[in-house]
């Protein structure tokens, strides 16, 4: 039981560390990081959630208890997180080097594409 | 920090969010009880009802696939939205490939790192297949496998050159293989259609199933796999292939 909590408060505390890095940031690189720390809450979050005490990974090619197995939902949710995770922090890196093409500066307060 | 103002609404507005959190967090009936029938369903059911040992990549592939569908498009956009945005636009034409100007290695890799590189990528790619075909039977299937898969052109880079990187990954072969991989499993759901039932229902033989699984057990389990695996793979190596372009211009751009 406790083990749930705690991982409850870390997804928080990956969420609002995030969250601060982004309102921070001084650079759009960081910036794309900040974000995939605050998606590292999602999956912290949902594993705990889809654990279960003493429970296994559903897979039963040698396993025939299928009860003591924790959930396969959120693990099939987790791994297409984790893959579309890794490509949309790709675009949104190529949309930092765009902008910086652009405006010559990865600062998000010095950028000003509505300038002209 | 030049805005004060941004930071005061910023740790309103957490304070807010870790409050409510912990409350909401406090009122949850504690992960013994949370328990759906969906998952105690699937993990008793999907041995004799699907002929796959990997309950995950029968949600994944199955049961949820529809769902996966959409996350597959999602990954399709965004490889393409990132290659749109890193096209070359201010290369004349004619202009010959950056690493055509300075042929050799990319890095200076030494002997022993290009000994060991090139002795890892068939091992690479061996488990990279591994992973994608074995997806419903052992932990494993199409996104994992594909991204292993797309780091053996990465090995080669490494090793050698980014003209290398290039003949292994034709560009245009790699984007069809993207856009196979991500039709194929629009087109087995159709399949289903054809046959008066449902959009994405497994409509294949089902194959071995209980002690004698193997890899064709599952019906579309194992096509659909394979179908994400071939896109996974082409996107990452396209993704792959516009960064190290953009950074090699850039590389040549500033000398």
């Amino acid at each position: 039981m406790t083990y749930f909590y705690a991982a409850m408060a870390v997804a928080a505390w990956l969420f609002l560390v995030g969250a601060y890095g982004i309102v921070t940031s001084r650079n759009l690189i960081h910036l794309c990081l900040c974000l995939v720390v605050v998606q590292a809450s999602t999956y912290v979050l949902l594993t705990a959630v889809g654990y279960r005490p003493g429970g296994v990974a559903p897979i039963f090619i040698d396993l025939k208890e299928t009860d003591k197995a924790v959930d396969p939902v959120i693990q099939a949710l987790m791994l297409t997180d984790i893959v579309v995770e890794a490509t949309v922090v790709a675009l949104l890196l190529a949309i930092a080097v765009q902008i910086k093409k652009k405006t010559g500066t990865l600062d998000p307060d010095r950028v000003d594409l509505m300038h002209g | 920090m030049r805005h004060p103002g941004r930071m005061g609404i910023f740790f309103v507005g957490a304070a807010a969010v870790a409050a409510l959190y912990a409350m909401s967090t406090m009122r949850l009936p504690g992960p013994e009880d949370l328990r759906g029938q969906y998952m105690r369903i699937i993990n008793s059911e999907c041995v004799a009802a699907r002929h796959v040992t990997d309950a995950v990549t029968a949600v994944n592939f199955d049961y949820r696939g529809f769902d996966t569908l959409g996350e597959e498009f999602i990954l399709f956009v965004s490889v393409m939205g990132a290659l749109v945005l890193l096209r070359q636009t201010d290369v004349k034409p004619g202009t010959p490939a950056p690493d055509a100007l300075s042929p050799g290695r990319a890095v200076g890799a030494s002997d022993a790192l290009r000994v060991w590189i090139l002795g890892m990528t068939g091992p690479t790619v061996l488990f990279g297949i591994y992973t994608v075909i074995h997806g419903q039977l052992t932990p494993g299937g199409g996104f994992q496998g594909g991204v292993i898969l797309a780091t053996a052109p990465l090995l080669m880079y490494l090793a050698e050159s980014f003209d290398i990187f290039r003949r292994i990954t034709s560009h245009r072969l790699v984007e069809t293989a993207e856009a196979i991989g991500a039709g194929a499993y629009g087109v087995i759901g159709l399949l289903a259609i054809f046959k008066g039932r449902e959009f994405m229902t497994n409509v294949f033989p089902l194959g071995k199933g209980g002690s004698d699984v193997n890899l064709f057990s599952g019906g579309t389990i194992p096509v659909i796999n394979l179908a994400v695996g071939i896109e996974v793979t082409a996107g990452f190596v396209l993704l792959l292939y516009a960064f190290l372009q953009e950074m090699l211009e850039r590389k040549e751009a500033a000398p």
